[in-house]
């Protein structure tokens, strides 16, 4: 027995070394899963241990790197500091534009929510932290921040920054804790596409690629259709950004289903500060509440001042419109014989009449010296002449019925003046 | 000129590191692999933790060392990792044993078989690691592209090469 022990005591140290991490491994995966606590008690002390070992080191070289970094950038490098204040303070300008035109729908929406009941999940709480290490290893995707339980984290939060989100909490320590991001082999996300409301489930994968495998063939799903949150894993609050669908194609292990990969909206690569969710309450935070509320009194604003704009417009039209009828029915604001000619003139077709049609008098049975248009111009008359010489009051009475009856159309063709004497001895209508 | 030969296998197995090189390297080795991909994404490919373990495995010439130092490296680089403590622990137990076995019968002191050795471990890390996930672990969510571990595995090897010869200035002879 000795010397069989001696014989073989190297194979017997390997196989009692991998015999004992096997027996860790089942331990492992048959514990049952506790949301709050992703290890058991023995494992989580392991993990703090190497943790603890390793992330003082990682604070060091990244606290170097970040000082070095910015100390270069925030007091060397200032080149473009005044033209990136200026281009900020533009964007500025137009968000708050923008916030103004969305606001209203907004306002109107939870409105609707409180209606309905709706139970909504609005980040209340963040923690800002840096990235200060990762797993080192490409087939599981975690990293390490600067900020534990200490600083009010807890496992399962979730992990966003303003592009997207990025993952949640894994294990916490005092000091630091994992964040598991979403392209690792064992994430996973409830989310939404957003212009056909399909619910999927997102997962990770050993590659590094995010998946959704649990969608059946729909022509409705495009590429470049973008991926929300939705809020029903209980981690991430609804609406968060995810990416956008990057390619569909059929999947070879699940048929009938799709395997559709996303790009996520958050560069998972580069990551130096993120966002821990630590609270979320079921009305807006206060500072959103106050957003929101400048917003619509900007829009209300806009629309006030638009109203009032449109108001002065149609009084200056108005009053252009009563000057052009007084113009009209002025014959010596006109001039017969130069007519404007870059006015459209009257009676032409399409041409719009100002002021309207001018209704022509009734010509009369018996016209007289006082009928309107019987009197000849001045500028015919002489000065002591005959009365006689007047035809109007000369003119015999109408004997024929051939010629042609007057019409009620104005005599839009020419300035109205006084009609000539041939007009006026035409024949009238006759009465019925 | 002097030129460093060996005539008998207990010349073979008298290589030793002293106790601050046997521990700080590995340390050295798991906190860069955890450092580097954070300002550089790509060098996530490489596995500095197995270039070591291979290294004192096959200098060292005793499989029991190989073996132990290869589940402690593992297991601190699982410890730092998702999702099971074990997984690397396991392969690099038996890459310690072997990479020690193997030294005891070729001179692992060519760059031609360094080459090949580090390249042939690589792919058997590889192939256990999707061993355990696949069939241990009953993962079948688990794939592995072999074009890339192949990739995987030259690139390592390619930067094992400068690491061995730096590492052979800490070995200490008894």
């Amino acid at each position: 027995m000795e010397s069989f022990v001696t014989r073989f005591k190297n194979v017997l140290v390997l196989v009692a070394i991998l015999l004992a991490q096997t027996i860790g491994l089942a331990v492992q995966v048959r514990r049952p899963v506790d949301p709050g606590a992703p290890d058991g008690t023995s494992v989580t002390l392991l993990r703090y241990w190497a943790v603890s070992a390793v992330t003082p080191f990682e604070r060091f070289f990244h606290g170097f790197g970040y000082n070095l970094r910015h100390g270069w950038s925030n007091y060397v490098d200032l080149r473009h500091a005044r033209q990136q204040n200026r281009d900020l303070q533009e964007e500025i300008a137009r968000l708050r534009l923008e916030q103004a035109a969305l606001s209203e729908d907004a306002i109107q929406g939870h409105r609707l929510q409180a209606l309905l009941d709706f139970q909504q999940h609005y980040v209340a709480a963040t923690v800002a932290a840096q990235v200060i290490g990762t797993s080192g290893s490409d087939l599981s995707r975690i990293l390490y921040i600067d900020k534990g339980s200490k600083d009010g984290l807890k496992p399962d939060q979730a992990v966003i920054t303003p592009d997207g989100i990025i993952g949640k909490l894994r294990d916490v320590f005092p000091h630091t804790a994992q964040v598991l991001l979403i392209n690792d082999q064992s994430s996973g996300a409830g989310v939404v596409l957003s212009s056909t409301r399909l619910r999927a489930i997102l997962r990770g994968s050993t590659t590094g690629q995010i998946l959704i495998n649990n969608l059946t063939p729909d022509s409705r799903i495009k590429p470049g259709e973008q991926v929300l949150t939705s809020g029903g894993d209980q981690v991430y609050p609804r609406g968060l950004p995810v990416g956008t669908i990057e390619s569909i194609k059929t999947d070879p292990d699940h048929q009938p289903y799709t395997l559709i990969q996303l790009q996520p909206a958050a560069n998972l690569n580069q990551l130096e500060e993120v966002l821990i969710i630590t609270g979320t309450q079921p009305t807006l935070p206060l500072p959103a509440q106050h957003d929101l509320a400048v917003g619509a009194a900007t829009a209300e604003a806009q629309a006030a001042a638009a109203k009032q704009l449109a108001d002065q417009q149609a009084a200056e039209a108005a009053a252009k419109s009563a000057a052009q009828i007084v113009a009209d029915r002025l014959p010596s604001l006109h001039d017969p014989d130069h007519p404007d000619t870059n006015q459209p003139t009257p009676g032409t077709p399409g041409a719009p009449v100002p002021g309207g049609v001018v209704p022509k008098p009734v010509p009369t049975i018996r016209p007289d010296r006082y009928t309107s248009g019987s009197t000849p111009p001045a500028a015919d008359l002489k000065p002591g002449a005959a009365e006689r010489n007047n035809p109007t009051t000369i003119a015999p009475p109408p004997t024929t019925t051939n010629q042609p009856p007057p019409t009620d159309q104005p005599a839009t063709t020419k300035p109205r003046k006084p009609q000539p004497q041939t007009d006026a001895a035409q024949p009238p209508n006759p009465q019925p | 000129m002097a030129t460093r030969s060996y005539t008998s296998r207990r010349e073979l197995e008298q290589h030793s590191f002293s106790p601050a090189v046997a521990i700080l390297v590995p340390l050295g080795a798991i906190l860069l692999q955890a450092l580097l991909p954070k300002p550089f994404p790509k060098l996530s490919i490489l596995d500095l933790p197995l270039i070591v373990t291979v290294f004192f495995a096959v200098s060292r010439r005793n499989p029991i060392a190989g073996t132990l130092t290869g589940a402690a490296i593992g297991l601190l680089q699982d410890s730092l990792s998702n999702p099971f403590i074990g997984v690397n622990g396991m392969a690099k137990s038996v890459i310690g044993y072997i990479a020690a076995s193997i030294g005891i019968q070729i001179d692992v002191e060519n760059l031609t078989t360094r080459i090949f050795i580090n390249f042939g471990f690589f792919i058997l890390n590889s192939f256990l690691i999707f061993l355990i996930n696949h069939r241990l672990l009953g993962n079948a969510n688990f794939h592995i592209q072999w074009l890339h571990e192949l990739l995987r595995a030259a690139i390592n090897t390619a930067v094992a090469l400068p690491i061995f010869f730096l590492l052979d200035n800490t070995k200490r002879r008894e």
